[in-house]
């Protein structure tokens, strides 16, 4: 229950949201997530290998 | 009065020309989407690679959205806003639109970069920009109708903008009435068109290859030649 308790309060998002200030450039903490997780997923996307194209080379 | 033909190649021709309107659209719709071109069992080797998936995961996500969307419309907004499947249904739909945008947003990435427009396929990029930008609108619309303080905040704040390049009378975003018409008829059939248009077109011209290698020589050594299964 605590545990349960817990985890609810790290995703609360009942508050103001949070930002980062850099010069003109001001962004939500959530959507610069957001971009750095679509760039890493694309990163892999192109890097990874993909299932099975080994085998048929 | 029925015109004889002239020779056996008219008669043929006249034959095949025959059928009217439905006749026309077969003939048509058959030279420019061969069944083995429109539903393909293989693809070429350079397909076999994670960013190709980007395209189909984003109409994967499309189509979670149109059926959450569905039982939204049909359950209506006492049942999203008070019960807790509601809730559930209500928050899939938002997260299957993020998967929806960021997919979508990938996919671009990609072609961007192996410049898809390439080999007579403009009209297979613009179909996915036009889609984007109106599903940029689909999602407008949707944060308009949350009926929570953040609609009221998005519309107040938008109206201005729009108010200021002159549309503010055709796209009134403080009535409510209007933006959930937009949200749930005009927008997403728009886009489930432009959808179409472009899933046709890619049918079409075939997904676009990845660039050739500059040293000739290399031609042989790439992994473009065979295909895989699709």
């Amino acid at each position: 229950m605590r545990v349960a308790l817990s985890t609810m309060s790290a995703i609360n998002l009942n508050h103001p949201g949070r930002y980062v200030h850099w010069g003109v450039i001001q962004i939500s903490v959530a959507n610069l997530v957001l971009i750095l997780l679509m760039v890493a997923i694309f990163a892999a996307a192109i890097l990874l290998p993909f299932p099975g194209t080994r085998r048929r080379k | 009065m029925t015109a004889v033909p002239a020779s056996p190649e008219d008669a043929a021709l006249d034959r095949e020309e025959s059928g009217g309107w439905t006749g026309w659209v077969r003939r048509r719709a058959l030279r420019s989407f061969p069944p083995d071109q429109l539903l393909p069992d293989k693809q070429p080797i350079y397909v076999a690679s994670w960013i190709y998936v980007f395209g189909v995961a984003t109409i994967a996500a499309f189509i979670v959205v149109l059926a959450t969307g569905g039982i939204l419309a049909l359950r209506g907004p006492a049942w999203w806003h008070e019960s807790s499947l509601g809730h559930y249904v209500n928050s899939t739909h938002l997260w299957s639109v993020e998967l929806f945008m960021a997919f979508m947003v990938i996919h671009l990435w990609g072609k961007f970069f192996m410049a898809a427009w390439r080999g007579k396929r403009a009209l297979t990029w613009i179909t996915g920009a036009v889609s984007f930008l109106a599903s940029i609108g689909t999602a407008f619309t949707g944060y308009l109708t949350q009926q929570n303080l953040a609609s009221q905040w998005v519309s107040t704040q938008a109206k201005d903008g729009l108010n200021s390049v002159g549309i503010g009378s055709y796209f009134n975003v403080l009535d409510f009435g209007q933006m959930l018409m937009w949200h749930i008829v005009l927008l997403p059939l728009g886009v489930g068109l432009l959808v179409v248009a472009h899933v046709l077109l890619v049918r079409r011209h075939g997904v676009v290859p990845p660039f050739p290698p500059k040293d000739a020589h290399d031609v042989n050594s790439t992994a473009t030649e065979g295909s895989v299964p699709a």
